[in-house]
């Protein structure tokens, strides 16, 4: 099969037409020299590269830094599109945090047998120190990206959760400010809702979760493993636009219970962590004993209630790819109503009947590690070739409970400017929430965009780009 | 602030100072080379580079004879050699990235930019000839990185922290650079020969110290001494790079920052004192207790402030 199959164009209609919130971008680009949109990508790159806007790529001998690709044509939610997404952001990440409350608890879904039991307690993301543990607000995941595709008018997927610690909010941001600056007449004619609200509002939810809520002032800073981080340039853009400290591990130590910070004068105690640091490297008295990244400790004084960690430890059960199966189920036995964003329907190999499926239909469909990331690890069917489906049948069939399988969906394509001009590329979508006193969304969020013609991979890390996200309002 | 902060800005601006120094002494090596003078050999300058960036015992190890060619390259862009320009550069952005959140746009791009255009440079095209050009290019970017900091940094207390750095490299700088040829500076040396080899280690001093202009200035109607050049760089407050230029700095900085704290730190004391012996000696008095000694006093005690600063404000 072809990877060259029908897509929905979120531009353009079957006529050919530009579809209502593209129609003023489409007269746009129509009247600009042919030159123009190279130009101004030059002009991007440039700007990017000064102000140190880079990401890490790991696997070369020194982790090198680079940009990621920017598209300067935007692309565009109108209002009433935007509306049902946040709806049904809003419907899942609650699920999801109550999930986590109650597998922490009283496990009361494992009970009423709407999930396996040993699908989340012998999960290696759900983590037995935090049984009976309740943090402020009851709230685990504080921040979450969830990433959707498009695969027609009205149809959108959830493709994961990204629970633990969701990147690539400052690329939303910056894409943002980068479209501001280069386009300002763009902005004149649409009616874009704004980002830049973002770092307020992710004070506010961090400062919402203090574990002391009748102490006036929260000091939050964020954790981050240091400047060889591939998202070292997010922590430190993070800090910087919140007014934060931005902290390593050797800048924190506890004593008697309670997190400080060392400073050129007197240790400060801190109350909220939003940490960029993965739970395995957070303390290594209780996980990782060999981190260096973390801090000796901190779990103890988590415990203790004596400082908020976001997201909170063992929050990454929420986004398992073997859990995403019993999402809709989730959403169901919380809310007691019907999820509003669809699930791609998802094959778990480690079952008999999906894996012999799935073995019978490596050419048409997407094999995904339960536990990976990053794209790394995954089989994208119609675009293999003969022989890498054949390596990769060894590998699933040595170890079919490693993975998962879904459909190839046939994700949207938007404009986007490549070397002959103007062409369309499938995207993805990842909007940005935001849980504590309530749940904040961020209109759009970031677009990835795979700039190779007929590609469905949008990772930065696999030759991905971004674009900006615009939410048109009424 | 965070001690590993306030250790960031310092550092960041120790070693975007040093990256100029050592192209400025570069510079009087390659000039020399050009010029003729008398008996001394231009590898004798080329070595002078290397004692006085304190790059030798590693050149030695190394790379081994001294050329032109193979100082250069160790002092521009030898990974393996922690003062070269190119590791300076590069610490110099780790450090400032390291505190991304604490530095202003304008700062970042100047020393993120300097970066990215030194790492794009083949070292095989820096020939002889496009040398000068390049080592110039080095000592522009070193003035613009100081000038985005003196124009766009708040004065707080990573201002301080950032002069405080700047200025203990710089008067370390000036006292090796000295001491590595003190004995050229004797006043007895006046005397020596036709004096065309001391005039030019004197001017080759002064180039170093980015003072030949200047000291015409400072002294307007003296020819060139031994005990003139002395004085203006260690003693002489309007000579930018002169041991009391550095410390009165130094000494300023330190009242600010103890304002700023509200209580001084043991290092602050240490500062006041060593501003205090330059502002209360005299050539004569340096020469009578012996130039070298003096030097080599003045940079352990230089050195012996680092560490304490260190020490009080929590530098990780």
């Amino acid at each position: 099969m072809s990877a060259e199959r029908t897509f929905f164009n979120e531009m353009l209609d079957q006529s050919g037409q530009p579809r209502p919130a593209y129609s003023k971008l489409n007269d746009w680009l129509e009247s600009k020299p042919p030159n123009f949109l190279t130009r101004k990508s030059r002009e991007a790159e440039t700007i990017f590269r000064r102000l140190g806007i880079t990401f890490a790529v790991y696997g070369s001998d020194e982790a090198t830094e680079r940009l990621i690709p920017f598209d300067p044509i935007p692309r565009i939610l109108s209002a009433s599109e935007w509306r049902k997404l946040s709806t049904g952001i809003d419907q899942r990440v609650r699920a999801l945090n109550a999930f986590l409350h109650d597998i922490y608890h009283r496990q009361e879904i494992i009970r009423a047998g709407r999930i396996p039991a040993d699908l989340v307690l012998q999960n290696e993301a759900f983590l037995p120190e935090m049984v009976g543990f309740t943090p402020a607000r009851k709230v685990y995941a504080h921040i979450i990206g969830t990433d959707l595709v498009r695969v027609a008018e009205n149809e959108f997927y959830v493709l994961e959760d990204n629970t633990r610690t969701p990147s690539g909010v400052s690329y939303m941001m910056e894409n943002r400010e980068t479209m501001m600056r280069m386009f300002p007449e763009l902005f004149q004619i649409h009616r874009v809702a704004p980002v830049e609200h973002y770092p307020e509002a992710l004070r506010q939810t961090l400062e919402s979760v203090g574990p002391d809520p009748a102490k006036s002032e929260q000091t939050v800073v964020v954790l981050t493993p240091g400047i060889y981080n591939s998202a070292y340039f997010e922590h430190a853009f993070l800090a910087d636009s919140m007014g934060v400290e931005l902290v390593e591990g050797r800048d924190l130590f506890v004593d008697e219970g309670k997190v400080f910070m060392r400073t050129t004068r007197d240790p400060q105690q801190v109350d909220v962590i939003y940490r960029r640091i993965d739970d395995a490297f957070l303390d290594p008295l209780s996980f990782q004993p060999d981190s260096m990244l973390g801090v000796p400790g901190l779990f103890d004084a988590y415990r203790a209630g004596n400082v908020t960690i976001c997201n909170a430890p063992g929050t990454g059960i929420a986004d398992d790819k073997a859990i995403y199966a019993y999402v809709p189920d989730i959403i169901e036995f919380y809310t007691g109503q019907k999820p509003i964003l669809n699930n791609v329907p998802t094959w778990n190999c480690a079952r008999e009947e999906d894996l012999a499926y799935v073995l019978d239909n490596l050419a048409d469909i997407v094999v995904k590690e339960v536990h990976g990331s990053g794209g790394y690890g995954m089989l994208i069917g119609p675009t293999a070739s003969k022989r890498q489906i054949a390596e990769f049948r060894k590998i699933l069939t040595a170890n079919p409970g490693n993975y998962i399988a879904q459909p190839t969906l046939a994700l949207s394509a938007c404009p986007t400017h490549v070397a002959t001009g103007v062409a369309p590329r499938h995207v993805d979508l990842r909007p940005f929430v935001l849980i504590g006193d309530q749940v904040r969304i961020t209109p759009g969020g970031l677009t990835r965009v795979a700039l190779k013609k007929g590609s469905l991979v949008v990772n930065s890390s696999q030759g991905g780009g971004t674009k900006d996200t615009w939410v048109l309002e009424d | 602030m965070l001690g590993r902060t306030a250790s960031s800005l310092y550092w960041m601006s120790r070693y975007h100072e040093r990256a100029q120094n050592i192209a400025r002494m570069l510079e009087v090596a390659n000039r020399s080379t050009m010029v003729a003078h008398g008996t001394l050999s231009s590898i004798d300058d080329w070595r002078v580079a290397l004692l006085s960036s304190g790059c030798d015992l590693g050149y030695q190890a190394k790379i081994g004879d001294v050329s032109p060619r193979g100082v250069t390259s160790y002092m521009i862009f030898d990974k393996d050699n922690p003062s070269s320009v190119r590791v300076c550069l590069e610490q110099a952005r780790n450090n400032a990235r390291s505190v991304r959140t604490g530095i202003t746009a304008e700062l970042w791009e100047a020393i993120n930019t300097t970066w990215i255009e030194f790492a794009d440079v083949n070292p095989q095209s820096i020939t002889q000839d496009r040398l000068p050009e390049f080592l110039s290019w080095i000592s522009q970017r070193s003035h613009l990185f100081r000038g985005a900091l003196l124009n766009t940094v708040l004065r707080d207390d990573g201002y301080h922290f950032s002069q405080l750095g700047n200025f203990v490299e710089r008067a370390d700088n000036t006292a090796r650079v000295l001491n590595t040829q003190y004995w050229v500076l004797l006043p007895d040396s006046d005397v020596i020969g036709d004096g065309s080899m001391e005039r030019h280690q004197w001017t080759g001093i002064l180039r170093a110290l980015s003072g030949r202009r200047s000291y015409r200035f400072a002294y307007p109607k003296a020819r060139l001494t031994a005990f003139n050049i002395a004085e203006f760089l260690i003693l002489r407050k309007e000579m930018p790079r002169s041991l009391a230029y550095c410390y009165d700095w130094i000494d300023d900085v330190s009242d600010d920052l103890a304002q700023f704290y509200g209580g001084r730190q043991p290092s602050l004391d240490m500062a006041a004192d060593i501003w205090r012996t330059l502002c209360q000696t005299e050539m004569r008095d340096i020469y009578q207790n012996g130039l070298h000694d003096f030097l080599t006093d003045f940079i352990g005690r230089n050195n012996a402030f680092s560490h304490q600063l260190s020490k009080d404000y929590n530098f990780a």
